[in-house]
């Protein structure tokens, strides 16, 4: 049986050191609140009614987004959590499928 | 991403608790399935795995239960299985998704007016704070993928799509077979891209050169690092050439 994806646990092997430049890059919770939100997921609690696709649409428009995505979609009736990457290319959505539990 | 879900079942006929837990027992692992007439996805028999399917209450006809199940599991269709083999029929009466592969129902969970109360503020006052705990890096979508930390130099080449390098590589988490989809991540812990692995984490440990995954969604933006590589001599002078 396969393990539960969530309980997997795994440890971090170390290669090699190296101090990383601070003159580039940010650390995630540190960006500025603009690229902050671009490279920002919720976890929404979606009410039952609505569909995803319209969650995501009022999202966008709370946010002031021009692309936002979802990442499954529940029948309109199910509440669900769900997640709006407010992500400039969303790539969340095929970043979910392209994770093979399998392998 | 594996998914969990609390679901209200409605049973046409009742069943005493026993029969309905050892049926129920009988869901877990491997299940075959054909997603239901209005699905998304090619109606064919699919194998799911169903990972736990907890009974928590009966009341006369409807029977509450948490399943956890791979993603692609049509719960609704899980309803109307068990109750076919229950004999008596059954279908899903209401459902609630409590968890998405790393997100569950936790402190992070916010609900629309949240979002538009935290917008606000920010548009009003100028205040950050709110929205900033309500939205989460994408780093936090991918935790549950294997991750590789990878030099400052290696960044910007995998941005423009080049395959990792053993090289690049500073640490390497355990379980990473061929083919295990990774995320590569700095030392700041950005995430850069996402790989497919073409070895195991013993390999990677092991070698000192060679490709250990290849690069297949970039997520950061080129020159967000710069560009430490070189173009060979015969690239800059086929390019000269273009030129002149």
């Amino acid at each position: 049986m396969r393990p539960i994806p969530w309980e997997v646990k795994r440890e971090l092997l170390i290669k090699a050191e190296e101090e990383t430049n601070p003159d580039y890059g940010c650390i995630p919770e540190k960006r500025p609140i603009k690229d902050y939100i671009k490279y920002g997921v919720i976890n929404l609690d979606k009410p039952a009614g609505p569909s995803s696709h319209e969650v995501v649409a009022w999202v966008k428009r709370i946010l002031n987004l021009q692309r936002a995505g979802h990442s499954g979609t529940l029948e309109a009736s199910a509440g669900e959590i769900h997640l709006c990457p407010a992500f400039f290319q969303s790539p969340l959505k095929k970043l979910q499928r392209s994770y093979n539990p399998s392998s | 991403m594996g998914k969990d879900y609390i679901c209200i079942m409605q049973l046409h006929t009742s069943v005493s608790e026993n029969t309905l837990k050892a049926v129920l027992n009988e869901f877990i692992g491997e299940i075959y399935q054909r997603p239901p007439l209005r699905a998304s996805v090619k109606r064919q028999v699919r194998i799911r795995t169903i990972y736990y399917l907890n009974l928590l209450e009966v009341q006369s006809n409807l029977a509450l239960f948490q399943v956890g199940c791979q993603s692609g599991t049509y719960i609704r269709k899980l309803c109307y299985d068990i109750g076919e083999a229950l004999g008596c029929g059954a279908h899903m009466k209401e459902l609630r998704r409590t968890r998405v592969g790393p997100f569950s129902e936790d402190q992070t969970l916010a609900n629309l007016y949240d979002l538009a109360y935290a917008q606000a503020a920010f548009s009003g006052e100028g205040s950050e704070t709110h929205l900033r705990e309500i939205i989460q890096p994408l780093e936090n979508g991918l935790a549950l993928l294997p991750k590789v930390y990878i030099r400052d130099s290696a960044v910007d080449a995998i941005c423009h799509g080049a395959h990792l390098a053993i090289p690049g590589i500073l640490k390497v988490e355990t379980g990473i077979k061929p083919n295990t989809i990774l995320t590569l991540f700095t030392q700041k812990g950005e995430a850069v891209a996402l790989a497919k692995a073409t070895m195991a984490t013993e390999k990677i440990m092991e070698q000192d050169h060679g490709i250990a995954a290849k690069t297949i969604r970039v997520i950061m933006p080129i020159n967000t690092y710069p560009k430490m590589w070189h173009t060979s001599k015969r690239v800059e002078s086929s390019k000269n050439k273009s030129k002149s």
